[in-house]
This record gives C-alpha cells, structure tokens and sequence, in this order.
C-alpha cells in the first residue's frame, strides 16, 4: 500500500509528477490549476530528484520550453487551464508534428474567453479534434477522482513515450480543487543520461556524439510527396492507439436498459443519478470513458444494441456526444442518443440528470 | 608546378570545416544567413564542441540551418526559439545550445521570449541575423527596417507615424542583467567577418564558461529582397544600416558590466 495522503487534484498532479520521475515541469499561473506549480515550487524537488521547475513568461514560452526539453528525450510536463491552453494549441501542434512525447495538463475552466474560473468540460472538442491546427491527435486521459489525477500522471507519460506523442490529461476545476483521499505513487527514478541516450538516442538532441547521424526535431517538410508520407504515419500511429489504447470504466451496464455516458466531474454526478434512477426502477448504467481520445467506441458498439438509449451528459453545451452518436451509427444501430448538459461552470445536479433521462428517452414514443 | 604537387596537405591553408554539411544551401547569393552559418561550423569545429551542442532553428530563411551544420538541432515554432533553448538548456546545463533567430522572429513575434529568456540569463548564444526584413515570406517589413525603407508592406517607405521606430533589440539585451556579452557584428567584409567569429567564439566561450547569455547580431543583408546586387547591398547596408546600428560590442561582463548568477 503507498503512502495514504487527503489531498487536492492539482497537488497531487505535483506530487506524482516527482514521483513517477519527471524532469521538468514549465507552467504560467492560471486558475483554477496554480497549485500545481505552487506545490512544485514548495516541494523544491530540484533538490530532492533534480526535477526542474520553471515559471515561464507565458503559456506560449511554457509549451516551447515543453517543445524543447521533449526534444532532448527527457519526460517533461506543462499545466494549464482553458485560456492558457488556446495559447499552447501552436506548441502542441508542433509536438505532435515533430513526434515528442510529453504531458500537457488542463484543469478546464468555464469560456469562451476569459469566461469562468468555475469548472467546465467545453474543451472536449479542443482536446480530442485537435486544438491546434493540422491533422494531429493527443491521448486525452479524463481523470474523475484525486486518485486518478495521481495515477494518470505515470500513465500519460508511458502513453507519450509508447507512441511518441503528446498526451493530456483533461480534468476541470472541480477535480483540481477537491480534497479527496489519495495513495500516492512510489518513487521511480528520473531516468540517467544513459537510460535517456538508451531509450531515446535515436531521437533525441542532447549533442551529436561521432557515432551516430545528427538528430532533428522538426514538424518541417516542404516536398509535399514526403510530407504525405508523414502524414500517414502520424494516422497510422492514431490508429494503433485506437487499436490498443481505448479505457472505459463500465458501472452498472450489465442488465441497463438506457446508458449514461459522462467523463470525469459529470461522470461523478452520473454515479449518484444511477442510484437514484435505479431506486425508481429505472435500469440505467454508466459508461466512463477515460480515454476521450481514443474515445471507447468499441464499448459502445458492444453495448449498443442491448439498450434503448444514451444520455451523454457534459458540462458544456454537446460535445462528446457527437462522438457517442458516431460509435452507435458505426454499431450499425438507431438507438437514440440525446444530450443534456450544463454551462457556464455550473455542476449539474443528479437529479436533474435523471429528469434529463426520463424526459428525454423515456418518454412515450422514444 | 604540377597542380598535384600543389595540393598536398602541407600546403593547406583553408579548408570547410567538418561540421559544415557538404551540400548546396537555399539560401541566395550574397545572403549573410551562408557566412554565419559557415563562422558557426567552424567554431564548433575549433573549439571541439560538436558532442554537446544543441542548435535551434528559427522560422525565417534559417528555417533549414539543420540541414548545413552537422549537430543536432531543434526547430522552433516562429519566434519561440529562446524558449525552446530554455527548455533544453535547463535540463541538459552541461551541453552548448544556441538560438539563431532573424528579425522578424526575434524582434517582433518573439520579442516576449528574447526579453525573459536574456533577462532570466539563460545560458545560451543567441546569434540575430538582422537583415531589416522578412526575407522568408517576400520582404516585408520587419520591426528593424530603417525609415524610408521600401518593403513589400511598406511601398512608400516606413514611416514612424504609422509603423513605429525600428526596434534596437541589441541595445534593449544589453540592459538586461541576465546577458553577459552583447555586440553587434557584421559581416560583408573579410575584416568583418574576421571580427564577427571573433565575437561568436567570445558568446560561445561565455556559454561553455555559465555565464549566462551571450547576444550576438550581425547587421546582415537580404539582397533578395531589397531587390540589389550583393555588391549594392553591401553597400546600402553600410551606408544606410549602420548609422542606425552601429557596429561594436555594446556589453562585456569580463569588463565589468553586471551579470546574473543565473
Ligand atoms: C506563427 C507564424 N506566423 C507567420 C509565419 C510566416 N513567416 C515565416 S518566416 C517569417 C518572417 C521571417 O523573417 P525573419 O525572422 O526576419 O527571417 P529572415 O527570413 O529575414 O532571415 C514569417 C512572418 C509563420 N511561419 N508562423
Ligand atoms: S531571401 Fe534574403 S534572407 Fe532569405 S536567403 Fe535570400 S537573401 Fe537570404
Ligand atoms: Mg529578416
């Protein structure tokens, strides 16, 4: 058993960026994430670990800062929250194109705009379509619990380092903030100069030694035949994480006539509602999807089927289920798939998911 | 004299450095971008450094550095190179890394990250390639084009009432505490560019020595696209550049100026 702690989200996105052995965080303060690099500034783990800690001059300067450590093979992170990730989509783009894996974290706030420090989940689409420009995809994991912002601190980089790509953990303000029980990661160690030249020498920039060819990092290529070729790696790297990397969490989906489909705070709302519909009688389940990119759609195929409808319920105004709507066309069935959600920061409450339930695909002729 | 007796190596007396990539650039004739790049290789080549440097590329005509010097090498997003030689630079404190940046990325959309990255004294060089203009996208203006000077956005030549003053980013470093070395250098003449790799070993010596960062510009030529001969562009540079950006080192720390302890 590790060490058991009652923490915050964003703390312990500090705490197990040490502990799984990073070694650089780059951040610019925005709330509701600054705990993240006020606890790594407090926790100095420079001296403990030799993790570096920068407080950048922007979110711009923090994902090029990003750019560049990735770039010499090493496990690197940045936090942020919704305007300051609009200002990191360039940088990200550029990491995905150049193939350097890292961890880019956003503790979602309510927009357009400056919008709301309150919590939010309207940057699905920014997280899992893209965000910056080109045809690229991150590994979006969505952490519902101070457990899981510890755990998927070490998933995220495995995740980026696998596929050399960039990987996000898309939580909100309410995750962030809440103080929840948590068991910490053991320590690993930060990867020697050896173990990174081992792991990463055929990549990585950290000085060309006589023995191998120079390494570039580069998202450039002017020949567009080549450039095309390119392109197709990157879809085929997508693909295989598609292939291998979908994560759901299934509650409750056995014997469900309707499904909710919900990530991370709305997921945690989802819970109780389950428990109250199922009191009234209703079989409902939940399905969580921890990868939004990959979304589980083979999940969703599979269960499909055997139900009469989904509710995807969100915090933002209908973004996930777009994609809910594309696993069940792609299922080859018709079941409904409605949406209900709430804006502007605000948490909906469980029984108005169940209303939203009731009204929306439990009504006479749905 | 049989040329075959000529060319033996103890008559050598110049040759490409290694660290040169043997390779046509695509840079014009005339360009300053191909005899900075050729003072770098040397450099590195000399001072024995080639195992632990880290080049950033900027987006500019140098886009394509990577491809004529023999180290490894990072392209940076437009204007971001200083950050992005932070991030190696702070991890990896023992390699040499170096920003080379033109004009228009330094001076305009990464005027933010070349103020903090100087005056948090990373230890880095930079080397500013200032031809005046934007040479990659066609020769528009640049923050540093002289007044009444033609560019592609400025067909009446710049005017300060609508475009601003030319921007001395050397003389703003120079006032940072965290730069340790910053000149300004030039390069069209044999002298100059004598005088200029002088300038780049002393950057890449203060790097290589922590002490933080070293800045050096080299008032350059974009013949291209100031639409001259090189031979009239050097010309119109010194006459015209140089009395806007005179030439001379402008900060030494071994000479007394403050440095960080960065
Ligand atoms: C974000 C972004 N904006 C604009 C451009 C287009 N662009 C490419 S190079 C360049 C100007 C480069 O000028 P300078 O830095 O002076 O380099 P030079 O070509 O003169 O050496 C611009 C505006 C870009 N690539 N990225
Ligand atoms: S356009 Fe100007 S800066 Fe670019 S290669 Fe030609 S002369 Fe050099
Ligand atoms: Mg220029």
């Amino acid at each position: 058993m590790g060490e058991l702690r009652l923490m915050k989200g964003n703390e312990v996105l500090a705490e197990a960026a040490i502990r799984c052995g990073c070694d650089g965080y780059f951040g610019y303060p925005i709330t509701p994430q600054s705990e993240v690099m006020e606890m790594l500034m407090e926790r100095q783990p420079w001296d403990e670990t030799g993790m570096v800690v920068l407080q950048a001059e922007s979110e711009v300067a923090a994902i090029n800062m990003v750019y560049g450590a990735a770039g010499s093979g090493k496990k690197v992170m940045t936090s942020s929250s919704s305007p300051g990730v609009s200002l990191m989509s360039e940088g990200i783009s550029y990491i995905a194109g150049a193939e350097l894996p890292c961890l880019v974290v956003n503790v979602q706030r309510g927009g357009p705009g400056l919008g709301t420090i309150q919590p939010s989940q309207a940057d699905y689409f920014q997280a899992v379509k893209g965000g910056g420009h080109g045809d690229y995809k991150m590994i979006v994991l969505a952490p519902s619990s101070v457990q899981e912002m510890n755990d998927f601190v070490d998933l995220a980089f495995e995740l980026a380092f696998k596929y050399r790509n960039p990987a996000m953990i898309l939580t909100d303000g309410a995750i962030g903030q809440m103080m929840e029980k948590v068991e910490l990661s053991d320590y690993k160690k930060r990867w020697t100069e050896k173990e990174v030249n081992e792991k990463n020498g055929s990549w990585a920039t950290f000085g060309k030694p006589s023995t191998r060819e120079r390494n570039v990092i580069t998202s450039l290529e002017l020949d567009s035949a080549k450039m095309e070729v390119n392109n197709q790696r990157f879809q085929e790297k997508y693909r295989r994480m598609e292939a291998e990397e979908q994560r759901y969490e299934a509650i409750q989906c056995d014997d469900a006539e309707y499904l909710f489909v919900a990530f991370g705070t709305a997921a945690r709302v989802c819970e109780k509602a389950v428990e109250i519909a199922r009191e009234k009688g209703i079989k409902v389940g939940l399905l969580r999807p921890i990868t939004l990119f990959p979304f589980p759609k083979d999940v969703i195929k599979e269960l499909a089927p055997k139900v009469k409808g989904f509710l995807s319920v969100e915090m933002n105004a209908g973004q996930m289920v777009e994609d809910v709507k594309l696993a069940v066309y792609d299922a080859g069935c018709n079941q409904h798939v409605e949406f209900f959600g709430r804006m502007g920061g605000i948490i909906p409450s469980p029984g108005e998911v169940v209303e939203a339930l009731e009204q929306k695909l439990m009504k006479e002729g749905k | 004299m049989d040329i075959k007796e000529i060319i033996k190596p103890e008559n050598l007396v110049y040759s490409k450095s290694k660290v040169q990539i043997d390779t046509i650039t695509h840079y014009c004739p005339g360009c300053t971008h191909g005899v900075v790049h050729k003072l770098i290789s040397e450099l590195i080549d000399e001072m024995g450094i080639q195992e632990k440097t880290v080049g950033v590329a900027p987006v500019g005509c140098a886009v394509f550095a990577y491809n004529y010097i023999d180290i490894d090498w990072q392209e940076a997003a437009h204007g971001r190179a200083p950050a992005v030689a932070t991030g190696i630079v702070r991890l990896n404190p023992d390699k040499f890394v170096f920003a080379y940046q033109g004009d228009g990325d330094l001076a305009s959309i990464g005027a933010g990250e070349i103020i903090h990255a100087c005056n948090r004294g990373e230890n880095i060089l930079v080397v500013f390639i200032n031809n005046g203009i934007y040479g990659m996208t066609g020769g528009q203006m640049a923050p540093t084009t002289i007044e009444n000077m033609v560019t592609s956005t400025t067909p009446c030549g710049r005017d300060h009432e609508r475009n601003g003053y030319p921007l001395k980013m050397t003389d703003l470093v120079a006032q940072l505490p965290g730069t340790s070395y910053v000149t300004r250098q030039s390069a069209q003449t044999a002298a100059s560019v004598r005088k200029c790799k002088r300038a780049l070993k002393k950057g890449i010596q203060n790097v290589l020595d922590k002490k933080g960062t070293s800045f050096v510009e080299v008032v350059s030529t974009c013949n291209s696209g100031w639409k001259l001969t090189p031979v009239q562009a050097n010309k119109w540079m010194e006459e015209n550049m140089f009395p806007y950006y005179p030439l001379g080192d402008m900060k030494d720390s071994e000479k007394g100026e403050p440095v960080s302890n960065n």
